[in-house]
């Protein structure tokens, strides 16, 4: 058992792109779910939307990185459109439904070989790095110490994702404590309640899910700065692991879904360790190295069951702010 | 035969190397993930790959020709269907497929035919998959077409029905949208599997057997799992993402016993039989229609007439009123549990003849579908979800005819959607229950 390894490999987990993509993905479903009562289970197709609308706008269309982001940002709001017009005013699970359904069309769409010059069909998309590389401003060195050692280029990568995620957690923060989150905080309550004082609560539902949508599709961009994209990635297991960071830190918080993704990471990355190593030192019998990497997977949907049933307000929620009021 | 260290050890090395490549292809992808492609032009800059399989299943020996800027160079697909060809620029290549090479009845049918460019990308390789299908090289009229696929479709919806009237039951009497119910399909499956391919039992007692377990599972399920939770007093939003929950659970269990490649039932590969026009079933298609069918009209008989199947609509209807009007409502689901498990085990059984093969995710790749199926209908109307199936069914395989195959369950995902729209209580369903 090597634990220097084990342990280093876990300490990176706290700050990596992975983890800092699933904390701003979690932050848009803590805005979707926690905070405005909408079951979003199609976060995997924000996350696509935001890594493909990036990639692509860079590698067809030749735009800068920047542009590339915005594109993203503008395609995520056409996608929660799409979504929210035919499912807002309906009860709560049609959302679920629709959203999962969604995001598993959008993915389709990335990996069929129709439109395989634009997506890579099952390839998907890399060599998109130049424009972001290039406004680089850290001169080439090694940064940092111990396991958070990066090159400058990692260094690029980690201070725009944190950027981004101070970025969008601060406004989270500001939204929920203005006059409009208590009208968001009050439809998940009570959407009649709200509708009674004269609340448009179609709009209001719609803004939120557009938020949220940003958030996860800033998320998806995070997720493919370090290196590429790949289909197989935004699958619905990827939606149910980020709802599973979510609820682990608190759905109704803003640092919850942060702590929550870290948490998931650290996890991850000592299990995806710990495990075929205990395999091989002989401690766990009768499996193989690949069985015992995919304990792992099945501990986190143990852990998501535990969680709901036995703590649904999560790690720094309130119990009177439970979300689960349906 | 074993391997000896003599001077003739290489010949039985030879003769392993057979019967490993027979074994391979009796088995199918049972090793796919194992071999490597087959390569020419590896010291080439950038490459072309691909993967030539006909539902699912590779085909080997399928001679393939990349050509471009006056480079050519040709493979053969391996024991995988896996070929890749190293290419000197990066520029555009022709790839063609030469159809003589493949089995009888099988042809390329993408628009352009055999012969298709590709470009290299970004990556400094390119994935060319040709869409392979029956019968499609001898040109067949559209009608026979569009009649061979709402057959297949027909098929496809049953199988799915038979999982769909289940999860409408449980939604429709607990309210739980139960994710997990992809899972409960593959477990038909797999306990088939155990069953028919490690136990050696015969399929035909293997299948009911998978069917009882099903069924127990179910049982289990409601009893150690949802009833207690029921007590508790969840919310239906917690119910479902614990459904979620136990679904990804569900789903690794699968992958830690039977690894992630597939694994074929006995009888998979029963020859087709010509019967009119471009419809050809195998003995295995007929034979599952035909058991869903009397499955399901045995289902429909015992909600309509028994005294259980008569509390089960009760309580889908109001389930206060039932239970003040003196039905064990628990009792009624535990057995509305078991037969959703027993009837989804079954669809997971058909499901691994229909694709062909059991693999671990095997449920979750038509969750959605189930779940298209029952809002469809009516979400908790069992006879809605039987119609919302064999509808999705017959537009997964009739829109293959006009979109490519690999976007084939867009069409039913996209409906879904629409129908929302248009008339969110599904055709059978009543406008109350959207709330």
């Amino acid at each position: 058992m090597d634990w220097l390894a084990i342990l280093n490999n876990t300490a990176q987990g706290i700050l990596s792109p992975a983890t800092m993509a699933f904390a701003l993905a979690a932050l848009g479903l803590a805005m979707h779910f926690g905070f405005a009562g909408l079951l979003n289970f199609g976060i995997a197709g924000f996350m696509a939307i935001g890594a493909y609308g990036y990639a692509i706008s860079i590698l067809t269309f030749g735009f800068e990185w920047w542009q590339g982001v915005m594109v993203s940002l503008v395609a995520s709001v056409v996608f929660s459109l799409i979504l929210g017009i035919p499912t807002l005013r309906l009860r709560g699970d049609y959302l679920a439904i629709v959203t999962i359904a969604a995001a598993e069309i959008l993915r389709l769409l990335f990996l069929t070989t129709a439109f395989d010059d634009i997506t890579g069909s099952a390839d998907g998309l890399s060599g998109y790095h130049n424009s972001f590389r290039g406004a680089n401003p850290f001169p080439e060195a090694d940064y940092g110490f111990g396991p958070w050692t990066y090159n400058s280029v990692e260094l690029w990568v980690l201070v725009i994702g944190l950027i981004t995620l101070a970025i969008c957690a601060g406004v989270l923060l500001l939204l929920m404590k203005s006059p409009w989150g208590r009208v968001i905080k009050g439809i998940r309550e009570d959407e009649d309640a709200v509708r009674a004082l004269g609340k448009n609560v179609f709009a209001y539902k719609m803004q939120a899910l557009i938020i949220g949508g940003i958030f996860g599709s800033l998320g998806g961009i995070v997720y493919a700065l370090p290196s590429s994209i790949n289909p197989g990635v935004y699958v619905t297991s990827l939606t149910f692991f980020v709802w599973t960071a979510l609820l682990l830190g608190g759905a109704a918080t803003i640092f919850g879904p942060v702590l929550g993704a870290v948490i998931f990471w650290v996890l991850q990355a000592f299990l995806s360790n710990v495990l075929p190593q205990l395999v091989s030192s002989g401690v766990l019998p009768f499996i193989t190295s690949i069985q015992a990497s995919t304990i792992r997977f099945i501990l986190v949907g143990v852990g998501l069951m535990l969680l709901v049933i036995y703590r649904p307000q999560g790690i720094l929620g309130d119990k009177k702010e439970l979300t689960f009021v349906k | 035969m074993t391997p000896s260290r003599s001077q003739t050890g290489s010949k039985h090395w030879i003769q392993i190397g057979l019967l490993t490549t027979v074994l391979t292809l009796i088995f199918g992808g049972l090793f796919s993930t194992s071999a490597l492609a087959d390569e020419a032009g590896q010291d080439q800059p950038y490459k072309v790959v691909g993967n030539v399989k006909n539902e699912g299943l590779p085909l080997e020996g399928v001679r393939i020709v990349v050509s471009g800027g006056g480079y050519t160079e040709e493979t053969v697909t391996d024991a995988d269907g896996k070929w890749l060809i190293g290419v000197p620029e990066k520029a555009a290549y022709s790839v063609s497929l030469d159809q003589t090479t493949l089995p009888a009845g099988i042809a390329v049918i993408e628009e352009g035919g055999a012969e298709q460019s590709v470009e290299i990308g970004p990556s400094g390789s390119v994935t060319k998959n040709f869409f392979i299908g029956e019968g499609e090289r001898i040109v067949v009229s559209i009608t026979d077409q569009l009649i061979a696929r709402i057959i297949y479709g027909l098929n496809f919806g049953l199988m799915l029905g038979l999982a769909a009237v289940g999860l409408s039951l449980v939604f429709g009497t607990t309210g739980l949208s139960n994710f997990a119910h992809a899972e409960m399909v593959t477990f038909g499956a797999v306990a088939a599997f155990f069953l028919g391919g490690i136990l050696s039992m015969p399929i035909w007692i293997a299948i009911p057997v998978a069917v009882v377990i099903s069924g127990l599972l179910g049982w289990g399920l409601d009893a150690g799992l949802w009833r207690p939770l029921r007590r508790r007093g969840l919310g239906l939003v917690q119910l479902m993402i614990v459904s979620i929950g136990l679904s990804l659970a569900g789903r690794y269990v699968f992958q830690f016993f039977v690894g992630g490649g597939t694994n074929q039932l006995p009888g998979f590969d029963s020859p087709k039989i010509k019967l009119f026009g471009a419809t050809s079933l195998s003995v295995i298609d007929i034979a599952s229609m035909v058991l869903s069918l009397v499955v399901i009209i045995g289902f429909a008989w015992w909600l309509m007439n028994t005294q259980t199947g008569k509390a089960t609509r009760a309580i889908s209807d109001n389930a206060d009123l039932a239970a003040a009007s003196g039905i064990d409502v628990d009792r009624v689901i535990r057995t509305v549990w078991i037969v959703a498990a027993g009837l989804a085990g079954l669809s997971g059984v058909l499901w691994a003849y229909f694709r062909p093969g059991i693999k671990w995710d095997m449920g979750a790749q038509i969750l959605l579908l189930i779940f298209a199926a029952v809002t469809l209908g009516g979400l908790g109307t069992a006879f809605g979800a039987l119609l919302g199936s064999l509808v999705v069914g017959v537009l997964v395989e009739v829109s293959s005819l006009v979109i490519p195959s690999d976007l084939k369950y867009v069409g039913a995902l996209v409906v879904l959607i629409v129908i929302l729209l248009v008339r969110p209580q599904g055709i059978l369903g009543r406008k109350e229950r959207i709330g």
